[in-house]
């Protein structure tokens, strides 16, 4: 081989292997930084303007039929630095919280109807591990919104996100008032969360497009305010007992009850999880969620 | 820190612990005689004015010499490990009858698997527990050991115990606890980001308290399944 | 431009015809000796790179979840406010291991010495294939930079460990690493074929271009060593190529050669890895060897003792070096059975090695010991491969294996024998062979400071591992207190890494006094060290092409202190008539085999001019 062909083949050679390197930082997971407000995605559309005279509500209660099953304590007896904060109060498993006919940690959405473009909010969406728990065990937030993971514990906990349609992270936090800040790039319902060094905790994150969304509280009410009026489909989702949904028509300025009945025999119902949301918009509607295109680098 | 290894706590660190110790007192007679001998003939062959070094070529009795001890420690060495590594791991030496308990090493946790009133696991009678490791003294156990995930690796070490977890391999050890006490169980092979916090408590019982503890959290695990 | 053309005489002739242009001469050069010195820069980087990740990683385990000093310019994947996180960690300790194993010792031995040392030793012009070798060194360099760049993607550089084992390597849902995984696989895949096309060159150049009277065991043992090494890498450097693009498709394309959730193996990988990791530490430790033999032969001023079975030593650990690699996987579930096995073939490895160190011992014997700065490193070469060695007899002897196995007890015998030893002898090295390289000196007093503090302070922070290890402490780690059984040993890491970061110091040191040298080191004659061996019948540095006319040997490579001599040494292709009277009759028979005349020839005498 001729001295410019040497020459040339290990130029090019170095670009390919530089290149190679530069390609790996796409997708929506941001960095752990230091205060930093997350970015907002998608930014220069225009919000639909929401006449705060004509701004409807949407209200109602999740409720649930027959005997709750017992939720058994968890036992953190290997975990002293988190059994300590429970001198009285016994952690208990979450995945059923239900008391007197109600039912909380159901996560509630507007699924159809809405049109435009929603910027997502400046302030962060909490995580943050307490007790070895995650507080929320349900979290709402919006594609672009930063998601901001405390660690109030003095013992390592992990985040491992598991998502389809997003790119998933699994990090760190060894000591506590560690902070971290991540952001999902789009909508899916639901992301399971969990921590490997305690495996009973879990929590599950709804990230929408847009920042109708709400959790069921104890009592089971929840409430979605603000919203333009219209006909929506909105959609319940529980880890156990599934997803429901129903339409709703709420005129200016009016507040809408709605109400879901969840029932014991709905537990074997197939619990969609991470599942992309395909959102129906207006005619500029830009969205599209893939199924596990492109952005499933974490994950395999 | 001094230089001595954790207090035994099992029937085959016994024989590990000796068989340290016996390759302890050889590689330390090996390391004086090496070291001593090195440092010497650097005093004593130094170069000095007029000084004429040994024109030779070497010495075919010294290599026998030097050849042959070598050898025949290392056989010696070779039988002495061989017999021990049979106690320890041949198929002969694992009891029969034990009490089988079930380890699913998972990132980055230990699920233990206690069998039902039969000791043998695999039927409806067993119950599972994080993270904790019970079993009387002076009793044989063997553990099926097992990966959900990456390669950890059971580790405890006063009872001188270790083996990997492989995914896709049920991997059977057995060992006898000689002491009552408290001890872990430590991840020994790299497993991720928390394989440095991979450890579950192990606990030896007297057989009184054993009873008690099982009974107790047997009733436990079943009670809650209603 | 230069050629080599066949005389009249049959004695090929070396004729230069016009300068080179610098790129050329010294970028994209085909002369063994300026890719000997290009290797040499290179892996002097990252032998720094790699000693910067240790230092790092003990600074954690020193004083755990401290924020480290000036860590706030590190990202917060790596470490937030400075302080280091456990995957952070985990890729720290995976690519120490890598860079210092591939990047740093490897080309330090091979790279920098076979290319340099084998044509010069063995009285060649240059290798058999100088473009091929200059290519083996072109493709050094994107591997590194590659692994380099690894650090900066997302998920971070290879967290696996530098053996890393599958699952933990194939799946990045249980790594957290994606791309720097792969990076690192196709950058050792990369430097693994920059390896073997050197090796081809090693080997052919050996056997093919002696010159004349250079028979087999007249060849001096650093040449004998590395190629030896060679061969261990044609056999095995393909073996680890073959696993790692196993694992890189299990990683990407969905195979499942080390998956078991759909029929494969884990303990595939191991098998393949050490199948080539074990000859591989063989390829960092035999090359060393050989140099310590040259230099130890060299200060005591007398022939190495037992050249003959020191040879068949080599050889014997090459050999068995493939037989021993199970005793890596004692505690991996592999069957008992092999583990009885692997333990006899590694019992029986440690004899050879032995008998090594007693013919070192045997050299100096009754010698007239010179103590220059090379023959320092080469005795404490000596002194602490020993350790190493003794320490690795607990780990051959299967069920103490199971208590020391992934602890401490294994990191101090990884590093006595790859710092205390092959370091060490690459520092020998580098001291002896520098006024040949660059002609000039380093200063002695200098390199004795480096000798004594670098000795003293390895020991400090190695020999106490042993304990950690007897204590427990697995390898791997990011915070030993989290551990009962660890809680009492956190001052003695402490200390150990306070050592090991005065170590870093020393090393500092050298690289300073090493490029300081390069400037302003005294002149250089040709022979510094009144040495026997080819290379020192050359100019310091030896012109391109080496001879313009070939060598003759005469003589064995270490014939020093001949009582029958004024001087106590004696060149390898010095006249036959102030040969040794002790073998008259080689003296004839190397004679009749060169048809050399008895006059002297032209061009083969000391003068400096080549």
């Amino acid at each position: 081989m001729t001295r410019k062909a040497w020459t040339k083949g290990l130029a090019a050679s170095w670009i390919v292997a530089l290149a190679a390197c530069g390609g790996g930082g796409n997708g929506g997971a941001g960095e752990d930084t230091g205060g930093e407000a997350g970015a907002a995605a998608g930014g220069d559309a225009a919000a639909p303007a929401v006449d705060p005279a004509t701004a409807a509500t949407i209200r109602g209660v999740v409720t649930y039929e027959g005997v709750s099953p017992t939720m058994t304590e968890i036992d953190m007896s290997e975990e002293p630095v988190c059994a300590e904060k429970y001198p009285t109060d016994r952690p208990m498993t979450e995945q059923v919280v239900s008391a007197d006919g109600r039912l909380a940690n159901a996560f509630v959405y507007v699924k159809e109807g809405l049109a435009g473009e929603w910027p997502a909010p400046a302030e962060p969406a909490a995580l943050d591990q307490v007790g070895c728990r995650y507080d929320p065990h349900i979290l709402g937030l919006q594609a672009g919104q930063t998601l901001l993971i405390t660690n109030s514990d003095a013992v390592l906990h992990n985040i491992n996100t598991q998502p389809t349609a997003n790119r998933g992270f699994n990090i760190s936090q060894p000591q506590a008032g560690m902070v971290s800040h991540r952001e999902f790039s789009r909508a899916e319902v639901m992301i399971p969360v969990k921590c490997d060094v305690h495996g009973w905790m879990h929590a599950f994150l709804g990230i929408v497009d847009h920042p109708y969304h709400a959790v069921s509280l104890a009592d089971g009410t929840f409430e979605i305010a603000s919203l333009p009026p219209g006909t929506y489909t909105i959609e319940a989702w529980h880890e156990v007992y599934g997803t429901m949904s129903q339409e709703v028509i709420v005129g200016d300025s009016e507040t809408a009850e709605v109400a879901f009945a969840y029932s014991a025999d709905m537990a074997s119902a197939d619990v969609p999880m991470a599942e992309p949301l395909v959102l129906t918009h207006g005619p500029d509607d830009g969205h599209e969620a893939a199924h596990g295109a492109g952005n499933a680098g974490a994950d395999r | 820190m001094d230089w001595s290894l954790p207090l035994n706590a099992s029937t085959q660190g016994e024989a590990i612990d000796n068989l340290f110790w016996l390759i302890f007192w050889i590689t330390v007679t090996a390391f004086v005689v090496v070291e001593a001998g090195v440092l010497w003939f650097l005093w004593k062959y130094r170069g000095r004015k007029g000084r004429q070094a040994r024109y030779t070529h070497g010495n075919a009795t010294a290599e026998v010499i030097w050849t042959t001890i070598p050898a025949v420690v290392m056989v010696f060495l070779g039988i002495y490990s061989g017999r021990v590594w049979a106690s320890i791991r041949s198929s002969d030496s694992y009891p029969d009858d034990a009490l089988t308990i079930g380890v699913m090493a998972k990132q980055f946790e230990w699920i233990v698997t206690y069998p039902g009133e039969d000791r043998m696991l695999g039927n409806a009678d067993d119950f599972t527990i994080r993270n904790r490791f019970e079993i009387p003294v002076n009793e044989p156990v063997v553990v099926m050991l097992e990966s959900e995930d990456a390669i950890h690796s059971f580790f405890i070490p006063e009872m001188r115990v270790k083996q990997d977890a492989v995914p896709g391999m049920t991997i059977p050890i057995w060992f006898e606890a000689i002491r009552t006490g408290e001890f872990q169980i430590a991840c020994a092979e790299l497993c991720g980001l928390g394989h440095y916090r991979m450890r579950a408590r192990v606990v030896v019982h007297d057989p009184t308290s054993y009873e008690a503890w099982y009974d107790e959290r047997s009733a436990e695990a079943f009670a809650a399944e209603e | 431009m230069a050629t080599i053309v066949a005389e009249a005489s049959g004695m090929p002739v070396l004729v230069v015809e016009h300068e080179m242009p610098f790129i050329r001469k010294y970028v994209f050069s085909t002369d063994h000796k300026v890719i000997g010195i290009q290797f040499l820069f290179f892996s002097l980087f990252f032998l720094l790179i790699g000693g910067l990740l240790a230092v790092l990683i003990r600074y954690q385990l020193g004083w755990p979840g401290k924020a480290i000093p000036g860590g706030g310019v590190l990202p917060e994947s790596m470490a937030p406010q400075g302080i280091m996180l456990p995957e952070f960690y985990n890729s720290l300790v995976t690519m120490h291991g890598t860079f210092m194993v591939f990047f740093a010792i490897m080309p330090l031995l091979v790279g920098v010495y076979a290319n340099y040392l084998i044509p010069l030793q063995i009285g060649a012009h240059d290798m058999a294939f100088p473009k091929l070798n200059m290519a083996s060194f072109w493709i050094s360099v994107p591997a590194g930079l590659m692994m380099m760049a690894s650090f900066a993607v997302e998920g971070g550089a290879a967290g696996a460990g530098w053996t890393s084992y599958a699952p933990l390597s194939a799946r990045p849902d249980l790594s957290g690493v994606s791309l720097g995984q792969q990076m690192w696989i196709v950058s050792l895949v990369v430097l693994g074929l920059g390896s073997i096309l050197g090796a081809v060159n090693y080997v052919t150049t050996v056997i093919n271009n002696r010159a004349p009277g250079m028979t087999w065991f007249r060849l001096p043992l650093a040449t004998w060593a590395l190629f030896i090494s060679a061969i261990l890498i044609l056999l095995s450097m393909p073996v680890l190529s073959a696993a790692m693009i196993m694992l890189l498709f299990d990683q990407t394309i969905g195979t499942n050669f080390f998956l078991p959730a759909e029929g494969g193996q884990p303990l595939l990988w191991q098998h393949l890895f050490w199948f080539f990791g074990h000859p591989e530490v063989y390829i960092l430790i035999l090359p060393a060897m050989g140099f310590v033999s040259e230099i130890i032969a060299n200060g005591s001023r007398k022939p190495i003792f037992g050249y003959h079975s020191m040879v068949f030593a080599l050889i014997a650990i090459a050999f068995l070096g493939f037989l021993v690699w199970g005793h890596h996987m004692f505690q991996s579930g592999m069957n008992p059975a092999l583990g009885m096995s692997f333990m006899i073939s590694t019992l029986v490895i440690s004899v050879p090695s032995a008998i090594k160190v007693f013919n070192w011992m045997g050299t100096l014997w009754e010698g007239n010991i010179q103590f220059h700065t090379p023959m320092l490193f080469a005795v404490g070469f000596v002194m602490l491969f020993v350790i190493g060695g003794l320490s690795g007899v607990y780990m051959a002897s299967t069920p103490v294996d199971i208590y020391i196995h992934d602890t401490y007890f294994i990191v101090a015998h990884i590093h006595y024998v790859l710092l205390g030893g092959s370091l060490f002898a690459i520092f020998g090295a580098i001291y002896y062979w520098f006024p040949k390289m660059f002609g000039r000196m380093i200063n002695d007093t200098a390199g004795k400071i480096h000798f004594f503090a670098t000795f003293i302070l390895f020991n400090l922070t190695f020999f106490p591992m042993h304990g950690l290890g007897m204590k427990g402490m697995m390898r791997r780690i990011y915070d030993p207190a989290q551990y009962e059984h660890l809680s009492e040993i956190q001052d003695t890491n402490t200390m150990v890494s306070i050592a090991a970061i005065a170590l870093f110091g020393t090393g500092i040191y050298f690289l300073v006094l090493f490029f300081w040298s390069l400037f302003k080191g005294k002149k250089a004659p040709a022979n510094p060290w009144n040495a026997t061996t080819l290379e020192w019948q050359t100019p310091s540095p030896p012109r391109h092409g080496n001879w313009s006319e070939l060598p003759v040997v005469y003589h064995g490579p270490y014939e020093y202190s001949h009582p029958d001599m004024d001087r106590d040494w004696l060149a390898q292709n010095e006249r036959p008539d102030i040969v040794s009277p002790a073998h008259p009759e080689l003296t004839d028979q190397v004679l009749a085999e060169t048809g050399a005349s008895e006059e002297p020839s032209p061009g083969t005498h000391t003068d400096g001019a080549g």
